[in-house]
């Protein structure tokens, strides 16, 4: 073609600019005002162990909620996952009753949350149906199977080293679940951010066809995301378990919800293609620090869902907003 | 006669514009559309609008129908001053356009497509479906479609598709009638059709803007011409006083050699054969060979089989039978990673869709298939994408504002350039082309087929799927037809003739 190519930059905006106008950055603003607006409220805020008991508010949900970005950037979404708990849980509780050990345990745990996610993994790209109608239906199939193993009842006799996960502490007011947390948000912030596999993932997400006429091999990526989203759940089941020390069918009900909120409150695009894990970092601890802090102020449970379900609707109607100030 | 009368010189002033434009500016945020420019539309004419793409041609078609609102100038209506504040306003005042890409509803019937938003009402104000059904019969009927109007609009393929914005077109009672690139999904034989519908419409006084990037068309339907260059006016005048060259440099500035590159046959070893290639529905015993160094041009009428042919190559759809060869060794193709890692890659026809990831940057679009190399044990490296793409863009002489622009900013030609430049990337052995000059502007389109020379020189086996007739008889060293799924013929570089190939295309023996 032509010999005098012209200059093409590679990029116009440095990072910098970038991240100062993005969505997390707006997002940190809100996470610090709420940190002060708690601090001023209630004087037993600003202590070290009910920050860090604070943090159980949201590191089992944000677990799940990192594997769940991923999913919902590549298009597709699981409201299973609160039913996959109920039902790792229960699977967990009954190999209690035939002696398991710890071991055992997280390994029943996390095979479950696997198998769980295999399986919703298999129904929406193996015979290509939608996976917000096959997960309502896991949903309800896998919570129905752990009351019907349950009934009214309830598993106990966890042993005492299974305790560990939802209830030790690694360092000082630094419990294992929040060590956990962090550590997950760093792979999963890697893998989305920083590999091929991510790429495809936002690739997938932004245009399904595009991606499969790239040779990207959209159903495998889709299947592995389902997995994820399983063993995540599975791993939310384990610190949970252990941290209640029994196993309800009711338990972690309304979880799913929750984990959406935390994605979409992040930045995650809910139709796909754009999100990003510091994003649902910063969004966890947000609903952490507002459930935390309006129980700290004895509102009562009901007024408190109704704050996340404004928060929730502020966040989608604000990106709109947001998209007039950054042209601006 | 040496002295004209009074009358006579009356005669041969043109009639007043149905429609026109008179000095129209329109500015975007930082960028000036359109500057000054005028166009008037004649009833019972045809008037061809020229210009590469970004010449301001849709921006144009945007004004006349309401959506764009002029920043300055007139629009006038059999003279007086007007103004279309809505595309509803457009609409009342008799303006219809076809567009490149219609909307239209994939989940209503054709029916329901033609009357949406003036379906014929009975006497309670509730849709009158017989007459509407009726009705449709007829204006479909009447452009020599057969398309069943209660079939689903998603169940028919793009051709009749566009049938089907042009019945709807037609069911408006309309007096100007806009029509962009209309032949551009259509076959031979339709595009014949479309010739007689324009001309039944000419007769009837309606005004015609037809944009085309076909010059053969222009110079076969039109009456009018107007030039557009850079959203300037360079030009107007009656097509029968305009010659194909002098036109084509009206709208570029500047000569174009409207000659395909010349160069050797390509003589190669064989790289890939295929042999009893078989799908369920779409082709059936499809052989043939491909050497290095050769462009195989495939010709067809739309619907022959030929883009369902090369998906299941490239690994998109599944072949029922059949044996691929490449470099003589046996492949098996189940996924488009397969092939791309075969050296098989397809550019579509459908860029936007299936060839770019366009909400994404031009340097992520480009690396994509090639991640395995720019990446480190499965993590990405942000400077060798960098370069990779700028290896390439450069080479395909990319013009945008930064690799990190998305795709979906940039104009036909250059989204096109990324999907090349991202399937060269790959370094494969055969590239294959489906429709790579649709719908792109007269310069890149020589800029596409000058580069496509270039890498058969270099030694790439491409196959190029076009239905452009002096596309593959300029291109291609041999020309495969296909028709109805199956190869009708392999046509030899020296028996090339426009004939043989819609002989056998059409199956006329």
């Amino acid at each position: 073609m032509s010999t005098t190519s012209h200059h093409v930059p590679d990029r116009l905006q440095s990072s910098l600019q970038r991240r100062l106008k993005s969505w997390e950055s707006l997002l940190l603003v809100v996470a610090v005002a709420i940190f002060l607006a708690n601090s001023f409220a209630s004087p037993y805020f600003l202590n070290a162990w009910n920050l860090s008991d604070a943090t159980f508010n949201f590191t089992e949900k944000a677990m799940i909620a990192f594997a769940m970005a991923l999913l919902i950037i590549s298009g597709e979404i699981d409201l299973s996952v609160a039913s996959i708990i109920a039902l790792a849980s229960t699977a967990m509780g009954a190999a209690v009753q035939f002696g398991a050990d710890t071991p055992t345990l997280v390994a029943v745990g996390l095979g479950v949350g696997l198998l769980a996610g295999a399986f919703n993994g298999f129904l929406v790209t193996g015979l290509g149906l939608p996976s917000i109608v096959v997960t309502i239906g896991t949903m309800s199939l896998f919570r129905g199977i752990a009351y019907i193993v349950l009934g009214d009842q309830a598993y106990r006799g966890y042993p005492e080293s299974f305790a560990f996960f939802g209830q030790g502490y690694v360092w000082w007011v630094i419990s294992f679940e929040f060590v956990l947390f962090a550590i997950v948000a760093v792979i999963y912030g890697v893998v989305l951010h920083k590999t091929n596999f991510g790429r495809a993932i936002f690739a997938i997400g932004n245009n399904p066809t595009g991606a499969l006429f790239s040779g990207i091999r959209v159903s495998r990526v889709k299947f592995i995301l389902f997995l994820l989203t399983g063993l995540m759940a599975g791993v939310a089941a384990i610190c949970l378990t252990s941290r209640l020390g029994s196993t309800r069918p009711s338990i972690a009900v309304g979880w799913e919800l929750e984990v959406v909120t935390m994605v979409v409150l992040g930045g995650v695009n809910i139709l796909g293609g754009s999100g990003s894990i510091p994003g649902v970092v910063i969004a966890a601890f947000v609903m952490g620090l507002v459930t935390f802090g309006l129980g700290l102020l004895n509102v009562p449970g009901i007024v408190m869902s109704i704050v996340i379900g404004a928060l929730l609707i502020s966040v989608i109607a604000l990106p709109r907003l947001w998209s007039y100030w950054r042209r601006g | 006669m040496i002295y004209q009368t009074h009358a006579e010189a009356e005669d041969v002033s043109p009639p007043i514009p149905i429609l026109a434009l008179d000095g129209i500016t329109k500015t975007f945020p930082g960028v000036k559309a359109l500057s000054d420019v005028s166009l008037s539309l004649y009833p019972g004419q045809v008037t061809a609008l020229v210009g590469e793409n970004g010449a301001g041609k849709s921006t144009v078609v945007k004004i006349l129908t309401g959506i764009y609102q002029p920043t300055e100038g007139r629009i006038l209506a059999d003279g007086t001053e007007t103004r279309f504040p809505t595309a509803q306003d457009a609409a009342d005042a008799g303006i219809t356009a076809i567009h490149q890409e219609t909307v239209l509803f994939d989940e209503l019937s054709v029916a329901e497509n033609i009357f949406l938003g003036h379906a014929p009402r009975n006497r309670f104000g509730l849709i009158d479906w017989a007459a509407m059904a009726r009705m449709s019969r007829e204006i479909l009927d009447g452009i020599g479609a057969e398309i069943d109007p209660g079939a689903k609009l998603r169940d028919l393929g793009i051709a009749n598709k566009h049938l089907v914005a042009i019945a709807r077109a037609l069911s408006i009672d309309a007096r100007v009638v806009i029509m962009d690139e209309p032949t551009a999904a259509l076959s031979h034989k339709e595009i014949q059709e479309l010739y007689e519908l324009v001309e039944q419409l000419k007769g009837q006084g309606k005004a015609i803007l037809f944009i085309s990037h076909k010059f053969d068309e222009i110079f076969r339907i039109a009456d009018n011409y107007t030039v557009f260059r850079d959203g300037q006016f360079v030009g107007e005048g009656k097509i029968a006083d305009v010659t194909n060259d002098a036109l084509v440099k009206l709208m570029v500035g500047r000569e174009v050699a409207n000659i395909f590159p010349a160069r050797p046959p390509g003589r190669g070893d064989v790289v890939l054969e295929v042999e009893n290639y078989n799908h369920p529905t779409e082709f059936a015993d499809i052989g043939f060979c491909l050497r290095s160094g050769e462009i195989l041009g495939f010709y067809g009428l739309v619907g022959a089989g030929r883009s369902e042919a090369m998906q299941a190559l490239f690994g998109i759809t599944r072949a029922s039978g059949g044996t691929i060869r490449i470099d003589g060794q046996e492949v098996t193709i189940r996924a488009t990673a397969d092939a791309a890692n075969n050296g098989i890659v397809y550019v579509p026809e459908d860029r936007g869709k299936q060839g770019a990831i366009i909400a994404m940057p031009i340097f992520q679009n480009i690396t994509l298939p090639s991640l395995s190399r720019t990446s480190h044990n499965g993590f990405i490296r942000l400077a060798e994408e960098f370069k990779l793409a700028r290896d390439f863009t450069e080479r395909l002489d990319l013009r945008a504002a930064s690799l990190d622009t998305k795709v979906e900013s940039l104009s036909g030609g250059n989204q096109q350039k990324v999907v090349i430049a991202k399937w060269l990337a790959t370094m494969p052995k055969i590239i294959i082309l489906d429709e790579p000059t649709k719908g792109i502007d007269i310069g890149s389109k020589a800029a596409v087929h000058e580069f496509m020379a270039e890498l058969a020189a270099e030694g790439l086996a491409i196959i190029m799927v076009s239905s452009e007739i002096p596309e593959v008889l300029g291109m291609s060293d041999r020309i495969i037809v296909m028709r109805e799924g199956r190869i009708v013929a392999e046509v030899a570089h020296d028996d090339m003739t426009p004939e043989t190939l819609v002989r056998h295309a059409a199956g006329i023996t």
